[in-house]
């Protein structure tokens, strides 16, 4: 790896810790000013990784040289007057998102030589932006898992405290961005997978509406509920990101026909006359006090920015973990048939016929998790089964999603909890699945619904075990395509309080 | 609401997964525990409600028949298992 | 014991779309492998399916055709199972909500055997839905190994779906070749057999008179219309066998050999099936809207049943002869651009039904690749009914134009085959030929008329085959009686 970057940064501890904790927009105004290249920052990010993801295990793959490429035609394209907001500036990409010519796992041994030969719609949008891909971060296989524990490449540790996970799927992306191993990250978000991780790391997430974001080139879990967003250290830097991510594409046909718009034109607007909603149901049993308490101090310093506070009942909440333990591992079994060992990813090296490859190839490929929702997803959908499971979950589905339609007809946005507690430690939930699917409880209703969920730090939790306090994540749901409205409740409580600025130590 | 070891078998196969005896019990607990979770569901009236299959009420947006798609073969083919005259290779298949 | 025969069909029918039902790849045959095995084809991680609306205009026609409901919103749905020509692991298909609902087909049977005469039937359709082809596995490549060639993965299908309304194999041939005809002739498949554009699965069932519905077989893949009929044929003879002699008949997909003329039940797709049908999250409800089926109604045109009976009542054609020029699109086409130009129906009929037929035949062509066209044609038969030409010099026009090419009347001006009209130049050559044949003018009239072929003979060969047939009957006629 190059070492050029670090030695002339390095030299000057304080321009290092300047970049890496600079916003978005102040990196874009760094490289515009020339006072920094984008080859030089992007050695300074590779040379973080190569220091800290032996520790961390954030990325799975780093490829320098296509990375400072990249970086250089972008430091040629600022010089020439072209460049965009993130031109030149390093994101690190969810390995979920084919890269043509990167290898691209999805997390899994299915896919641990699969050299993606196209790039995904959001690969494509962030190319075109002219920024540099840094590398392909480390997640759940195929996004199944709340705790990045399922990963076929190991754990990603979080950085506030190594014992700890960093959440699910996107952990590697959420480990990248709290230690400052880029400036920011691509996640997706099937039940929480962008909001959790975001909340247990002390970032910012947003997952948008579905169907705002392209999901052509992003590996599949569930096909109706997936969906694409970016993971970085402020609201403010998120805007950006999406400006770049979303956008129509004809590739997909749940991708939406709508204007393009800039997520950033209402971050200023004051929050005066603000209506949030409240949901009885989430601050009911099973949510840890501390969170708890961190969430209600949050909602008093909204209250001070000019907010009301209205009651709202979601009463289906509890049904949304069994209704999307159905939905998810329905489409899941199916999307994940394709990979049979016949013309790409893993298959068995020994075999006696073809009903044999196809098995040993696919118990060798998957992990236990994935294994087990193929299983619960082949059952729920199998002959005799399908009314009483999967269609009877397709109308508990409508249920919730009008539940939230109810909501909104009260207040502009739903605030709540993103996750019942801070992060736990590896291998805590490892033996119960039904636990760990418990988890995502505030999370999973808003995919169902198909509306658009963010997580902020809003403070941090008692000490744990490890003696460490770790992050508290406050999600912020809102009515479909209101983004820009969430981002702008989400920055002026980050313009007031400083959790967002908050770091591990170390970094 | 608890699967008999006959049900995950069946499951194993139809989703070709290979599973020895411990494996298969393994899941059935698992899969058992995770039933039950679901089964809050049956309690639940839905009748009249329409099922939900995808998060917006749109209709499917067409393509038009124009070729846009060039031969791809060997750049596909270089990430095959295994391939012999252009085709993909597997073992054999009886009709 | 009377045995009843109840069969209802699946055809699989190619639409002739430039690309697949669900990406931009070719769907151009015979190319090398895979290499129209697109991204989508192959299903590589992460793509994902967009309807053609190629293939979904295709299916609305179909449907306007056979008077069928056009469902306003229909449903993709995946079924599921293992399959090395299933790149997905599953065929996008249409499953409780096809875009086809129930339409019927008026069929022409033309009895095999006996003096049983043709009649006419209704065959009900149940559906015809839109779905994705597999590929295709090549065996023999590697030993022990089969070889998967994807370029057919993702062509566009509409699986048309009779009622059990046919009971002989007479009935179900002349279903299948009228839909045959009728995806041609609107235009929606090429209908090649060779090339498996016209794939059909037969289920036969038996049972004696008043007794309930048999167990059915399935013979699968049947793509010559001679084939379907020995299968069918076989098969009912095996499945009254099977039961007389006290056995049962069990469901079964089952295969024919051409070569041995024989059933035979297939061995692969091992386990009961359970497709796990659900629908695609991938692909949203294709609505219908009405402009579109305004839009294709319009593109219709008139449809076989139609022009068939436009034949039989306003050109006054028998039904036989209306049915052959109906065969197939071109043909009636071909009819009708001569008959405009020519104006006698009937001539036209036996030309083209005869004629034109048998040399298209005997050259192995059809109708597409005749090398005669209709202005052509049509001005040989105009010199035919205005009386320039005989029936036999209209063959010899015939055989130049269809070697050579050319013009009617250039032909017939270099050959010389204008027939002699001029009824001076007639009574002369006959007078002559009673002048010099007063012996047998005296046996023919003292009652011998078998001797008046004779005399056509002479004033044909006298006229060098020119005279006009019917002028020079009618001359001989007169100037013979004296």
């Amino acid at each position: 790896m190059a070492r050029g970057g670090f030695f002339i940064l390095a030299s000057f501890p304080s321009l290092l810790n300047k970049m890496i904790n600079a916003s978005l927009k102040q990196l874009a105004d760094q490289l515009a000013a020339k006072k920094i290249s984008s080859v030089e920052l992007t050695k300074l990010y590779l040379d973080q990784i190569a220091t800290h993801n032996p520790v961390y295990n954030a990325y799975l793959s780093v490829n320098a040289k296509v990375s400072l490429a990249q970086a250089a035609a972008a430091d040629e394209r600022i010089a020439s007057g072209n460049g965009l907001p993130l031109t030149g500036i390093p994101i690190a990409q969810k390995d979920i998102f084919c890269a043509k010519g990167w290898r691209t796992t999805c997390g899994s041994k299915m896919l641990a030589d699969f050299i993606a030969p196209y790039d995904a719609h959001v690969i494509e949008q962030f190319n075109r932006a002219g920024a540099v891909n840094l590398g392909k971060t480390n997640m759940d296989e195929f996004a199944m898992g709340s705790s990045n524990e399922t990963s076929y490449f190991g754990p990603v540790r979080n950085p506030w405290n190594q014992k700890a996970v960093p959440g699910g799927s996107s952990g590697g992306a959420a480990s990248a961005v709290a230690a400052r191993l880029c400036a920011a990250a691509t996640g997706t978000d099937t039940g929480g997978s962008i909001r959790q991780p975001a909340s247990l790391c002390g970032i910012t997430g947003i997952k948008p509406t579905y169907g705002t974001v392209s999901r052509y080139g992003m590996i599949a879990f569930a096909s109706s509920l997936d969906q694409a967003g970016p993971m970085a250290k402020s609201a403010e830097d998120c805007a950006l990101m999406l400006n770049v991510m979303t956008g129509f594409d004809e590739r997909d046909s749940t991708s939406l026909q709508r204007e393009k718009e800039d997520y950033t034109r209402d971050l200023t607007k004051p929050l005066a006359g603000l209506r949030i909603g409240l949901p009885k149901e989430f601050f009911a049993e099973g949510l840890s006090s501390d969170v708890g308490a961190r969430i209600q101090e949050a909602i008093a310093e909204y209250r001070k920015l000019g907010a009301s506070i209205v009651g709202i009942s979601l009463p289906n909440t509890k049904l949304a973990v069994p209704v999307y333990y159905v939905l998810a591992p329905a489409e899941a079994s199916s999307n994940l048939s394709r990979y049979d060992g016949v013309r790409y990813g893993h298959r068995a090296d020994e075999y006696t016929d073809l009903a044999d490859m196809y098995e040993k190839s696919r118990s060798q490929g998957f992990g236990e998790e994935v294994k087990r929702r193929i299983m619960i997803g082949t059952y729920v959908l199998s002959h005799g089964y399908y009314d009483a499971y999967y269609l009877q979950a397709q109308k508990i589905r409508r249920l919730i999603a009008q539940d939230f339609t109810d909501a909104f007809k009260q207040c502009d946005v739903i605030m709540g909890p993103t996750s019942p507690s801070t992060a736990f430690n590896l291998g805590e939930k490892g033996d119960d699945p039904v636990q760990m699917y418990l988890s995502d409880i505030y999370t999973i209703a808003v995919n169902l619904a198909g509306l658009p969920g963010m997580s902020i730090p809003c403070g941090f939790g008692d000490a744990c075990a490890n003696n460490t306090a770790m992050p508290v994540g406050l999600q912020i749901i809102g009515n479909y395509f209101d983004e820009a409205r969430m981002l702008n409740v989400a920055h002026q409580y980050q313009l007031a309080t400083d959790w967002h600025t908050r770091r591990p130590q170390g970094f | 609401m608890s699967l008999s070891t006959a049900d995950v078998q069946k499951v194993a196969r139809l989703a070709r997964l290979a599973m020895n005896n411990e494996e298969i019990e393994a899941a059935r607990v698992q899969l058992s525990g995770i039933f039950e979770l679901i089964a809050q569901m049956q309690a639940v009236d839905t009748t009249g409600i329409a099922p939900m299959s995808h998060a917006q009420d749109l209709s499917q947006r067409l393509r038009e028949d124009c070729v846009t798609e060039t031969n791809q073969r060997e750049l596909f083919q270089s990430i095959a298992p295994q391939v012999e005259d252009g085709l993909y290779l597997v073992p054999q298949v009886i009709e | 014991m009377t045995w009843e025969i109840v069969i209802g069909l699946e055809v699989h029918t190619q639409l002739s779309t430039n690309t697949k039902i669900f990406s931009g790849a070719s769907t151009t045959y015979g190319a090398e492998p895979n290499t129209q095995a697109d991204a989508v084809s192959i299903a590589l991680p992460g793509v994902l399916p967009v309807l053609n609306k190629g293939a979904v205009e295709r299916a609305v026609k179909f449907g306007l055709a056979v008077g069928a409901h056009i469902a306003p919103r229909s449903i993709f749905a995946r079924k599921n199972y293992f399959y090395p020509d299933l790149p997905k692991g599953y065929q996008i298909s249409q499953f409780d909500l096809p875009v086809v609902g129930m339409g019927s087909l008026t069929i022409q049977v033309e009895p095999l055997s006996g003096n049983a005469k043709p009649y006419e039937k209704v065959v009900r359709i149940t559906r015809a839905h839109l779905e994705e082809d597999a590929g295709k596995s090549v065996h023999g490549a590697t030993q022990g190994m089969t070889g998967v060639d994807l370029n057919r993965a993702g062509t566009p299908l509409l699986e048309i779906v009779s009622e059990p309304d046919m009971c002989s194999a007479a009935e179900a041939v002349a279903y299948a070749k009228t839909l045959h005809n009728l995806v041609r002739w609107i235009g929606i498949s090429d209908g090649n057999m060779q090339e498996g554009s016209f794939r059909c699965d037969v289920n036969v069932s038996v049972r004696r008179k008043g007794e309930p519905l048999g167990t059915r077989r399935e013979i699968k893949n049947l793509n010559s219309f001679k084939y379907m009929q020995q299968a069918i044929d076989y098969e009912v003879q095996w499945q009254i066998d099977t039961i007389e002699s006290g056995g049962k008949i069990h469901q079964a997909t089952i295969l024919f050999n051409p070569d041995t003329g024989e059933t035979r039940a297939m061995r692969s797709k091992e386990d009961a099936h359970d497709y796990r049908y659900f629908p695609d999250p991938d692909l949203l409800p294709l609505d219908i809207t009405p402009e579109m089926l305004e839009a294709m109604r319009a593109t219709l045109p008139e449809l076989p049943e139609a022009r068939r009976a436009r034949y039989v009542n306003e050109l006054g054609l028998s039904a036989y002869d209306a049915a052959s020029l109906t065969s197939s699109r071109e043909m009636a086409d071909f009819f009708d651009a001569c008959v405009s130009v020519v104006g006698n129906a009937k001539l036209c009929a036996n030309w083209l039904i005869g004629e034109l037929s048998a040399q298209l035949n005997r050259d192995g062509l059809d109708m597409a690749q005749c090398p005669v066209s209709a202005q052509q044609m049509s001005g040989m038969l105009a010199r035919i009914a205005d009386n320039t030409i005989s029936n036999a010099g209209g063959k010899d026009v015939f055989r130049t134009l269809w070697a050579e090419g050319g013009d009617a009347d250039l032909i017939i001006d270099s050959k010389g085959l204008k027939q002699v009209s001029d009824s001076g130049a007639i009574e002369a050559l006959v007078d002559e030929i009673i002048a010099t044949q007063a012996d047998k003018v005296a046996e023919y009239r003292s009652g011998k008329d078998k001797l008046f072929g004779f005399f056509v003979g002479l004033a044909m060969k006298a006229s060098k085959g020119k005279a006009n047939p019917a002028q020079l009957n009618e001359v001989l006629l007169k100037k013979l009686a004296g």
